[in-house]
């Protein structure tokens, strides 16, 4: 099985470090505990029981609280040290920049460049480069979330009026599923995401085709899908190249080729696409998008432009 | 007729002048007006009994919610409310509450007075406490129960995100119950530093008073903390204040910090009175007083003061600055040294004592394993890096049930089991009890060992449902299983103690030849608990033989021996507050208040007028030496 959201299944150099620091907590710790259930089943099954031995217990005690402060200081300086190593991760390779924003329960991510004409803004996934390290600004709009990629790295919360950062180093292809570790109201178990780490060479091939615009509409039912998301929808929702310009949900200029909807809850296929525009509320209850009225064929239409946009 | 305070005044006369002057009038009356720390005490024990088992109710729905994945038995919305319910009614109307109400019943006997300090507020105290808890229950049962959790993370639970009152009923609930459990820890503190026996200087305290000590000072503490920041989200919610609100130059994070500058002692204010229980029963089972003395309460103390220098590690993903990071990861680790050396000793008592292995010893060794497991993963957490991954998933819930069932609840099912023979005058059914102690054991690991890997294959905790295949759904499976026969396990200790009370061993006053004060009066003790009060030469009294008396108080008057402070020297005689029903009508006008003030902030200005009459007439100066028995004075 593919372990696709584990702590102990590090991808990244982050997740690596914490994942030894786990280790070596484990074995500390550990030893500890046997030395607890061996003097503990010495003191229940011990057949001579002499008087007086408190001289003895004394000495012992003495040396018992030695030995916590010296694991215990172990462990803090082995604490300490993953701490740096962690800070110096990726030191000297200049990052790729992106910046998240959570909000109930959705996550949009922008990949910033110098240029601003090619920044790239998407939701609920995260493409990343094989080996190169990524700086994750961190924002929220309206509570407070937390991102946690256990594959990758350790959690850090999104808190609103506020901007906190996480780095991650990605050193194994695949995708991974990242999800919200702070609760954020009624649908926090459905704040995905996906996190897909891919060659250089693929995420390069990513980015271009994320800048270009939307593909103009060609057959009669997707004009009449278009229509329909650059009117009713165009009040939420972006697509690049078209008249629809929201910023309340997720942009959707390039929604046919993520790999999940609604925030990583339903795969990325037509029947599940039609009953999401169908009834949000009944796929993803308080969820923030809201049931518009469209006939069967009018939902047809739309899921078939949507279809589209790659 | 000679003296009725004299040495000679002794026999059925005495007791019968005694049972006289401090009776509790008949019937429903005296029922509801009695200030009787014993009655008091064991109805506060029931009632948090009975939260702890609606607490549990809520725990198996989530059990059977999330023993599949994608489940869709209960809605997102109910969900939310549930986990909320369990947080809010185990963490304030179950564990601090039965800690302090043992307390209550137990303190004033094991410290050999006759009454607690301040009665009338003690009955104060339960009332306010019943009707908080009677106000969050039939508010969830209307269904605005609290949905933003047990800690109420702003904004999420702000004016914005939560409309509506349940988060209103979540903040007024704190209030209600901070209000019992201050009201509680100064009369627990006053007695244990002001009506010990003659003799019982602070070092010859029993362990279990200690620990009592050291939580009231936690909770005075405290509690001021989360009553300060429940009154600024209240006030947010309520009158347009913008504590909480980034854009109105407010600070989300400050909820964080207040609330857990209360949150993380509190976790204490649970486990210091476990400590004391144990000890307790370590001492009478191993017949030997616990080793290492002076230890155990340096350890507690320390553990006391320590609690209030880690709540930031409640915050590590937030994005704090790193030099503060080390500090709390030093100091959170450090608590692990007093923990440390508190679990030696008891284990070196038992080493080096003669065990005897009953129900309450066993409950003490369920305990240690248990609580030793939590504690390491305490230590876990403790590390920064680590905690970053482990924060916030099913590693945490796994570490903190361990800490607080192993660490408390265990503990506290021995006490019950103790000290069932003093509160009832029967014994527990054996070997009923001992089997009991082995299902708790192995259904509590069953149930929340898997939550440790749950976690670490990255499981988020509050999520309603998950997806399948994420390799979460054997072991959600397995835990749903453990809580089922853990809640069995919880049926049958409260069986068996119901059952005992009718059908249970007659028990006499001390059926397991234990060494402290609270043994000494007949099982159940009469209401003025000690004929004479008894002069202490040890830490083990009762084992030194019949303890000797010291006569002289007032028979025909409740009165009380005070003491000074640290050499438990007799100092003065005080008078003791008589029943009455004016602290019930207080908590009546208070709950009205604190109730309206959900609707409207007038409620506080006519609430204010309503309880002004029942507090006046409490207050009502009495003439202490008036020489009519009846009349009351406080």
């Amino acid at each position: 099985m593919i372990v696709v959201q584990s702590a102990i299944h590090p991808a990244g150099d982050h997740a690596t470090i914490t994942s030894g620091l786990f280790s070596l907590f484990l074995g500390v710790t550990g030893f500890f505990f046997l030395l607890v259930l061996l003097f503990l089943g010495w003191a229940i099954w011990r057949k001579d029981r002499g008087s007086a031995e408190d001289r003895k217990l004394r000495v012992s005690v003495a040396g018992w609280a030695a030995l916590i402060t010296l694991g215990l200081f172990g462990l803090t300086l082995g604490s300490y040290f993953a701490d740096r190593s962690l800070a110096f991760v990726g030191g000297g390779q200049a990052p790729i920049k992106i910046k998240m924003t959570a909000q109930q329960w959705w996550w949009e991510v922008e990949y910033q460049s110098d240029d601003p004409s090619r920044t790239i803004i998407t939701a609920n996934e995260l493409h990343l480069p094989l080996g190169r390290p990524a700086e994750i600004q961190l924002e929220a709009d309206d509570v407070i979330h937390s991102l946690w990629i256990p594959n990758l790295a350790g959690k850090q919360d999104l808190i609103p009026g506020r901007t906190t950062d996480m780095a991650v180093l990605p050193r194994h292809l695949g995708h991974y599923r990242a999800q919200c570790a702070e609760f954020c109201g009624l649908q926090h178990a459905h704040m995905a995401l996906d996190v897909l780490v891919e060659t250089p060479a693929q995420f390069a091939a990513w980015r271009s085709r994320s800048l270009q615009a939307a593909p103009a509409p060609t057959t009669a039912e997707q004009k009449r899908g278009y229509a329909i998301l650059t009117g009713q929808c165009s009040g939420c929702h972006a697509i690049s190249g078209t008249p629809a310009f929201g910023t309340v949900g997720p942009d959707l200029t390039h929604v046919a080729s993520r790999a999940s909807l609604a925030a990583g809850e339903l795969p990325n296929i037509r029947i599940w696409l039609e009953r999401w525009i169908a009834d949000p509320q009944g796929v993803k209850p308080g969820s923030h998008m809201p049931r518009v009225p469209l006939s069967a064929a009018d939902i047809r239409a739309a899921a078939a432009y949507l279809e589209t946009l790659r | 007729m000679s003296r009725t305070d004299g040495p000679d005044f002794t026999g059925p006369a005495l007791h019968e002048m005694l049972a006289r002057t401090w009776s509790d009038a008949p019937g429903l009356w005296g029922w509801i007006t009695t200030v009787d720390h014993k009655r008091v005490g064991r109805r506060y024990i029931v009632t948090a009994f009975v939260f702890l088992g609606l607490g549990g109710i809520l725990a198996l729905l989530m059990r059977l919610q999330l023993a599949t994945p994608d489940s869709g038995l209960i809605s997102a919305d109910r969900y939310n409310q549930i986990f909320s319910m369990h947080g809010t009614t185990m963490m304030f109307l179950f564990a601090v509450p039965v800690m302090e109400a043992m307390a209550i019943y137990l303190i004033p006997l094991m410290m050999g007075t006759r009454q607690i300090a301040f009665p009338r507020l003690n009955a104060f105290s339960y009332w306010i406490y019943l009707f908080g808890g009677c106000f969050l229950w039939i508010a969830f049962v209307l269904n605005i129960g609290p949905e933003a959790g047990w800690f109420s993370y702003v904004p999420l639970a702000g004016p914005e995100y939560s409309p509506g009152k349940r988060t209103d009923v979540w903040a007024q609930l704190i209030t209600f119950t901070e209000v019992a459990a201050l009201a509680g820890a100064i009369e627990l503190i006053t007695t244990i530093l002001k009506q010990r026996a003659p003799g019982m200087s602070l070092n010859r305290m029993p362990l279990f008073a200690w620990s009592i000590l050291v939580t009231s000072f936690m909770i005075i503490f405290a509690m001021p903390a989360v009553m300060l920041a429940s009154s600024f989200l209240i006030s947010d919610r309520l009158v347009g204040t913008q504590f909480y609100n980034p854009t109105e130059g407010g600070d989300a994070l400050l909820w964080q910090h207040l609330f857990w500058f209360f949150g993380h002692p509190e976790v204490y204010i649970i486990f210091i009175p476990a400590v004391g229980f144990v000890s307790q029963i370590t001492e009478t089972f191993t017949r030997r007083e616990v080793f290492g003395y002076p230890l155990m309460v340096l350890a507690v103390v320390s553990i006391g003061l320590m609690a209030f220098g880690l709540w930031v590690h409640h915050m590590f993903a937030t994005g704090l600055p790193r030099v503060g990071y080390s500090f709390y990861t030093a100091a959170s680790m450090m608590i692990a040294l007093p923990g440390g050396v508190q679990i030696f000793c008891w284990i070196a008592s038992i080493w080096s004592g003669r065990p005897r292995w009953e129900t309450p010893l066993l409950w003490v060794i369920a305990f240690i394993i248990t609580f030793v497991m939590g504690g390491l993963t305490g230590v876990m957490v403790a590390s920064v890096p680590l905690d970053l991954q482990l924060h916030d998933s099913y590693f945490v819930v796994a570490h903190f049930h361990y800490v607080l069932i192993g660490g408390a609840v265990f503990p506290l099912l021995g006490a019950v089991t103790y000290w069932f023979p003093k509160f009832t005058g029967r014994m527990m059914a054996e070997p009923l009890g001992k089997w009991n102690v082995a299902l708790a054991f192995i259904a509590f690991h069953l149930t929340f060992f898997p939550m440790h890997i749950t976690g670490l294959l990255g499981m988020p905790r509050r999520v309603y449902t998950y997806p399948a295949g994420a390799g979460w759904d054997t072991l959600n499976l397995l835990s749903s299983i453990g809580a089922f026969v853990f809640a069995a396990s919880l049926l049958l200790f409260i069986g068996n103690a119901v059952t005992s009370l009718r059908n249970g061993r007659m028990a006499g006053a001390n059926p397991w030849d234990a060494a402290s004060l609270e043994w000494l009066p007949s099982s159940p003790p009469p209401t003025y608990n000690f004929a004479h009060i008894p002069r202490v030469e040890s830490r083990t009294p009762l084992w030194d033989g019949e303890p000797a008396v010291i006569p002289g108080l007032r028979t025909d008057k409740r009165e009380l021996l005070v003491t000074t402070g640290v050499d438990a020297l007799p100092d003065i005689r005080d008078a003791s507050a008589p029943p009455n029903g004016w602290p019930l009508f207080a908590a009546i006008a208070t709950t009205i208040m604190f109730t309206g003030s959900i609707f409207t902030p007038w409620a506080v200005v006519w609430g204010a007028a309503l309880m002004a009459p029942p507090l006046i007439l409490w207050f009502w100066p009495h003439d202490p030496l008036e020489p009519k028995p009846e009349q009351g004075d406080e």
